[in-house]
């Protein structure tokens, strides 16, 4: 069978899964729609948060960013799996506990504040709009490259699903196709990776792979290093950058993780405290099946990429390199017309001047995308089609998966913590439900549209996003568990201070007048670590202006007490 | 439950939380980024041992953390009695 035929039966099952589960478990309430009844089993409410957090940056692009930083690339792996342990530590059972549906829903009432609520309600919004606005791209383009769909109706398309089943199900509906979405993505990760690993090393084992040795017996990453200087790049396993910049970049994503609204909420869903604790453990189990394939998948690819390139002839390429050629992520410039392909390190002046002068090289004339490395690995390594094909199914689940969940904060940032407790507070819960469906339909169709037009700052949303989350929420929750005494004014206060702090630091980076001027920044941080500076400024300044402002009145600090004990943990409520 | 039991609960808590912590700074922030060159000389399997905490061990002790607490937090809720029926 072609691949184009597998790829749209592969397709259009998975698709027709996720419609069947979303008409099963529709929402019959507002905590249905919010928090799925609150009755999610731990370990199918872990497989429903590790899709909902792996995003398609984390299934398409990651590995391929890696297989580009080598070590350095580290910052991602720790980074997005670390902030588990302080969810799972300092946050998720007590949020249980407290036992609302969001976010602002704690920050509004354990600071006593509707201005408090406010500015959880933008954070959340903002940061789960940039968000969702890059999975919808990332579907689009899927569609695009894989079933010659014009890419605007890839979007379309992903739109007219998620749209199906966030609206009709609301929480319960995503949860429940999530845990689906999790399955695909998941086998179809696996599957080439561990076919390589095969091929390769001789070990079905991905992450064993990663540390054995090849046919003629040096182990993979040794020849990895060696390839790699060969070429005038840096040693593939070891450290070269600043370690101040990786320590802050590893703590922002960490932070940032911890401080998601879509994660936290995740652990509001299941029916008891200790389900909470558990269920974190659970989800880092399943997101740890893919993080720790990737790294694996990157060393491969990269082996691969070299030994087929290095100083062959352009005309005996494999057919998988025409394919990319064709979509523009992969280009070769052949400087020196001598036929041959030289992919080297042009930037590095000593190596430029001693080897490639010598050799007759006139500059790097290979250059390959990122997101290739994960797309492209089945047909590198020769896999049959119907693995294409599930590579193609696994980057829409992941896409999709991702989307519904922050579409459904943003919905219940507008019905809920807008409409319920701000400005109509005497709406019934049938109105707040339709309310909580039309937000969900026009967030969807907005971010539909702008995954078309993206607006330019879109690129940098991950360097947005999570530096955000870390800089505001993340203190003002952990604040709002460990510490009876801290008050509204000292958490506004910080949460301000760290937010716009976050935001002016990377704005100046990223389109002010520091673009492009690194020597710049402060202690050598750049934006994307600067969430954890940030953080750091929110802690100090809450803390002080706490000391000079008056203690929290009594039933807050009642609230405290009783969320730092499980039992009597009812259902989640609205009221 | 007691305000003293309370305290005491809270204060057990909170020396878990505090050992738990260590251990997780420790293996991401410390063999997995500062100390990382350090550990480099030495090796496991065909890896750097530096570059398989930060790669891999780093990840696998993170969850194990998860369900260390998750058993300590169990059996601190049952000694003073206010787990979840």
């Amino acid at each position: 069978m072609e691949l184009q035929i597998w790829t749209f039966l592969i397709v259009g099952v998975t698709f027709l899964l996720y419609i069947g589960v979303a008409i099963w478990a529709r929402a019959g309430s507002t905590s249905d729609f919010y928090v799925a009844g609150g009755g999610v089993h731990p370990v199918l409410n872990g497989m429903a948060t590790a899709a909902d957090w792996m995003s398609a940056a984390s299934f398409i692009s990651m590995a391929g960013l890696i297989s580009f930083m080598g070590y350095q690339g580290s910052q991602y792996l720790m980074g997005w799996t670390g902030g588990y342990v302080l969810l799972a530590l300092l946050l998720a059972p007590y949020l249980r506990k407290f036992g609302k549906f969001t976010v602002p829903d704690f920050i509004g009432e354990r600071y006593y504040s509707q201005t408090a609520r406010v500015v959880a309600v933008i954070c959340a919004l903002f940061v789960s709009f940039t968000y969702v606005v890059g999975q919808m791209k990332g579907v689009g383009v899927a569609f695009s490259r894989f079933l010659n769909v014009e890419f605007e109706w890839g979007v379309v398309i992903g739109v007219g699903i998620v749209f199906f089943y966030a609206v009709l199900g609301g929480m319960k509906g995503i949860t429940y196709t999530q845990v689906v979405q999790f399955c695909v993505l998941i086998f179809a990760y696996l599957v080439p990776a561990i076919f390589i690993s095969m091929i390769m090393v001789d070990n079905p084992i991905p992450q064993l792979g990663l540390g054995g040795t090849l046919e003629d017996g040096t182990p993979l990453l040794d020849k990895l290093d060696q390839l790699s200087t060969d070429l005038g790049f840096k040693e593939y396993t070891t450290s070269h950058r600043g370690k101040i910049d990786l320590f802050f970049v590893t703590a922002a994503l960490m932070l940032g993780t911890a401080g998601l609204p879509h994660v936290i909420v995740r652990f509001f869903t299941v029916p008891k405290v200790a389900d909470a604790r558990k269920s974190a453990g659970y989800a880092l189990v399943f997101i740890a099946l893919l993080y720790t394939t990737a790294p694996a998948i990157a060393a491969f690819a990269r082996t691969n990429l070299i030994n087929t390139v290095d100083n062959k002839e352009y005309a005996s390429m494999p057919y998988w390199f025409g394919n990319w050629e064709k979509t523009g992520l992969l280009t070769y410039e052949d400087k020196n017309g001598d036929g041959l392909i030289q992919y080297y390190n042009d930037d590095n002046p000593e190596f430029v001047a001693s080897v490639a002068a010598a050799r007759g090289w006139e500059g790097n004339e290979l250059v390959v995308d990122q997101d290739i490395i994960v797309m492209a690995n089945p047909e590198i390594a020769n896999l049959p089609d119907w693995v294409i094909a599930l590579v193609v199914a696994g980057g829409l689940a992941a896409a999709l998966s991702t989307a519904a969940g922050l579409l459904l904060v943003i919905s219940s940032s507008i019905s809920h913590d807008l409409l319920k407790n701000w400005l109509m507070p005497e709406i019934s819960e049938k109105q707040e439900l339709r309310a909580a469906r039309i937000s969900i339909a026009v967030a969807v169709v907005v971010a539909g549209y702008f995954g078309i037009n993206p607006p330019g700052f879109v690129a940098q949303v991950v360097a947005f996003a999570f530096g955000l989350a870390a800089a505001s929420f993340f203190p003002a929750i952990v604040m709002g568990i460990f510490s009876k005494r801290m008050n509204m004014q000292g958490a506004v206060a910080g949460m301000i201070t760290g937010l716009v702090f976050t935001a002016s630091y990377i704005m100046y980076f990223k389109y002010g007048g520091g673009q492009g001027h690194p020597e710049q920044y402060w202690f050598g941080i750049s934006p994307e670590g600067i969430g954890t500076l940030g953080m750091l400024l929110n802690f100090a300044v809450s803390l002080i202006v706490m000391q000079f402002t008056p203690a929290p009145p009594q039933e807050v600090q009642e609230i405290v007490e009783n969320i730092r004990v499980p039992r009597g943990a009812g259902q989640s409520t609205g009221h | 439950m007691s305000d003293k039991n309370l305290k005491n609960y809270w204060k057990e808590n909170l020396r878990y939380l505090i050992g738990l912590l260590t251990v997780w700074f420790v293996v991401s922030y410390g063999t997995g980024i500062l100390f990382v060159d350090t550990l480099n000389q030495f090796s496991i399997g065909g890896y750097k041992l530096g570059f398989w905490f930060a790669q891999q061990g780093a990840i696998y002790v993170f969850i194990v953390l998860i369900f260390i607490y998750v058993y300590l937090m169990n059996r601190l809720d049952r000694k003073y009695n206010v787990n979840e029926e």
